[in-house]
């Protein structure tokens, strides 16, 4: 029952923000349809833990452990991100009375990133992956600045042109699955028990067609030239959203596919995932160095971490699955509280060039700590929650027996690290070029730093077992060995 | 063994779907573009009848009737609603690659997919598999390619559209009995597609007074100075 509340909220959110009496109470009707979401999704979350497997509309709508995870992680970000859009958005110039209009749109686009983890049956997923993707785009172009129109249309042409790909995708692995099993009722449980008797060279095409199309819209690399320009151009809430869940959600399917090729003993595909990951960390880390503009660097580090995921999902142990969806967790909680910072940086200094940023404890000592908090944890410093699952991929990939895999990883976080933090090191400290009044941030955006680095600094030090017990049946999902 | 008439009628329509793929590569005008992609779609419609009628299948006809209702109705109708009339009059003189080498292009990506397809078409049993899949994967490829080699707005969102058209006349011979409520969510999915980028068209030609996508260039990575 919840799993189809979940759904029905922001879809009457949105209904709610678009009537016109109610528009000027849009925030707040998107407010409560969040924080509604993010409440349900623990309860989901919470049933998945006691009883494996949630059912809505059997064999429609079911939630296990992999879809709660992301359930609760989308609802958490688009949460926090809408209480932060209540301040950031009065300060855009362009939107001030179409806001509206933004809220209704970030509904929808939160109905589509709920539709996807909640859906058991599989052509379904392709429309929920696309229908993210569609919503996105006018939220990015929300601010309709020449840049941010840009980056929408090179966002639109590159991720859209995906979906016919991995349509062509959905359409091969139904061929595999119905001329295998004679069923055209296609769900991922039913995917992985029919694996094996599967067509395997159907399979594996119907993996890279899905792969190719859905990898563009989750940033790996070489799809992901649209992600830092998209990143740097939307509006800081929305940049969070984006960064955060809607690149992990076409990969959440990119990954739940995984584990249908990998229950198909002919068609193995691990070893691919694990260099295409690694190509994704490469040219990201290397891309990292010579950023100049704080929020494209947030996005490069984004890039990154899919790749981290795609890797340890690739190397297809037990250990590394645990691995993989612990960085999915902490790449989320900690990747939104770096926008959130660039956003409050960027209310303060309204540049978004790391040139221009000088001496920020001078000038916010509230911006700056922010900075070097969300940097450190975001770079993968200790005692962070992404050194650890970093730290757990690699030995699992040890474990594994792959040195080479482990080393290269190793070798690219590294230089990602250095990366990020000889910019923040500039950022954070020295003198400021000229000395500016400090504009005091809307409370809204005090709060939202505070409650998103909280589970940051907490996830590090301390696990709770409920969440601890939601990683293990994730990583169950993924159908390591 | 002859082949049964609408079999050899949805081969016929193939061609033609081939041939419409490259009119809409080699088409200048606006206007021209759409007018190829409604045709397109309309011998879409077209075999999934004929296939529907051979087969006895309700799916394929229903298909063919989403087809018609989405891509010959909705969409040439919300992008008329979206975009003003001087629109489509417009004529792309600045084409990335000119239209005999696009040409080329999309006859060699024709064979490729002959090509690529043939282990998958040698493994099924079906005629038809073995006319809709390469075509089908051609449809696709040169949608990629015009999306690449466009620099207007329309065309870049028709090619989109002509990659949809690709995927769903291969999916007919592939994945005929598709759950009808996913074919259904696919065509809104097809519309809506339509409609987003028909508004951030809208955008950009009141922000830029242009349609000019190529022209979009001032986000990108440059070295940096002070390194």
């Amino acid at each position: 029952m919840a799993l189809i509340a979940i759904l029905a909220v922001p879809l009457a959110a949105a209904l709610l923000c678009w009537l016109a009496p109610l528009r000027r109470f849009a925030w707040g009707i998107t407010v409560a349809s969040t924080w509604t979401v993010f409440a349900l999704a623990v309860y989901v979350s919470a049933e998945v833990i006691a009883s494996k497997r949630v059912v809505g509309i059997p064999g429609w709508f079911e939630a296990d452990g992999l879809s709660a995870l992301v359930l609760v992680l989308v609802g958490f970000v688009c949460a926090l991100a809408c209480v932060f859009a209540g301040g950031y958005m009065r300060h855009s110039e362009t939107g001030r009375n179409r806001l509206w209009w933004f809220y209704c749109n970030y509904n929808l686009f939160l109905f589509a990133l709920i539709f996807v983890p909640a859906l058991a049956e599989t052509n379904l997923v392709w429309v929920g992956v696309s229908m993210v993707t569609l919503f996105a785009v006018l939220l990015v172009g929300f601010e309709q600045t020449t840049n941010a129109l840009e980056a929408a249309w090179k966002y639109a042409v590159l991720t859209i042109m995906g979906s016919p790909i991995s349509l062509f995708g959905f359409f091969t692995l139904f061929w595999a699955y119905h001329s295998a099993t004679g069923s055209s009722w296609e769900t991922w449980e039913g995917l992985r028990g029919a694996a094996s008797s599967m067509d395997p060279n159907l399979l594996k095409l119907s993996f890279l067609l899905v792969f190719v199309g859905f990898g563009a819209k989750s940033g790996l690399a070489p799809m992901h030239t649209w992600l830092p320009d998209a990143h740097s151009q939307a509006p800081t809430p929305v940049c969070a959203v984006l960064s955060g869940v809607k690149t992990t959600v076409p990969l959440y399917v990119i990954l739940r596919f995984l584990s249908v090729i990998l229950a198909s003993p002919a068609a193995r595909l691990g070893n691919w995932m694990v260099v295409l990951g690694l190509i994704s960390v490469g040219i990201a880390a290397f891309l990292l160095i010579q950023v100049r503009d704080y929020k494209r660097m947030f996005a490069y580090s984004t890039v990154e971490h899919m790749g981290i995921i795609l890797t340890a999902a690739g190397l297809a142990t037990q250990a590394s699955d645990f691995g993989a969806v612990s960085q999915m967790l902490n790449h989320t909680i900690t990747k939104s509280l770096c926008f959130y910072v660039a956003g409050i940086i960027l209310l303060i200094l309204s540049t978004r060039e790391i040139r221009s940023v000088r001496g920020l404890f001078r000038t916010s000592p509230f911006a700056a700590s922010a900075l070097l908090l969300c940097s450190l944890a975001i770079a993968g410093a200790p005692p962070f929650p992404i050194f650890l699952s970093e730290f757990s991929i690699l030995s699992a990939g040890v474990r594994a027996g792959q040195p080479t895999v482990v080393a290269v990883l190793a070798t690219l976080i590294v230089i990602a690290f250095i990366g990020i933090m000889f910019h923040v090191n500039r950022m954070a400290f020295g003198r400021p070029p000229a000395p500016r009044p400090a504009e005091g941030l809307p409370l809204s955006c005090r709060f939202t730093v505070l409650a998103a680095a909280a589970p940051v600094v907490l996830l590090g030090i301390y696990m709770p077992p409920p969440v601890q017990e939601l990683l293990q049946l994730a990583a169950r999902q993924l159908g390591g060995h | 063994m002859p082949t049964p008439i609408p079999e050899a009628l949805n081969t016929l329509s193939a061609g033609l779907i081939l041939l419409s793929a490259f009119a809409m590569v080699a088409t200048r005008q606006v206007q021209g573009v759409v007018r190829f992609f409604v045709i397109q779609s309309v011998l879409l419609a077209a075999s999934c009848f004929l296939l529907g009628y051979s087969r006895n299948s309700v799916h394929l006809w229903s298909l063919g009737a989403i087809t018609i209702a989405a891509k010959v109705v909705t969409i040439p109708w919300v992008l008329r609603r979206l975009l003003p009339g001087d629109f489509y009059e417009r004529r792309e003189i600045s084409q990335a690659v000119n239209i005999p080498s696009s040409l080329l292009l999309a006859l060699l990506l024709t064979v490729a997919s002959e090509f690529l397809t043939g282990p998958l078409v040698m493994a099924a049993r079906d005629p038809v598999v073995r006319v809709n899949l390469p075509i089908g994967l051609a449809g696709i490829l040169i949608g990629a390619y015009s999306l690449i080699a466009r620099r207007e707005a329309i065309p870049q969102l028709i090619g989109i559209l002509a990659m949809e058209n690709g995927a769903f006349f291969a999916g007919v011979a592939i994945a005929p009995e598709l759950p009808i409520i996913a074919e259904l969510a696919v065509a809104m999915d097809v519309i809506l597609i339509a409609v987003v980028v028909g508004l951030l068209t809208r955008n950009i030609q009141q922000t830029h007074g242009t349609t000019e996508a190529g022209a979009l260039s001032e986000l990108k990575e440059d070295p940096v100075a002070w390194l």
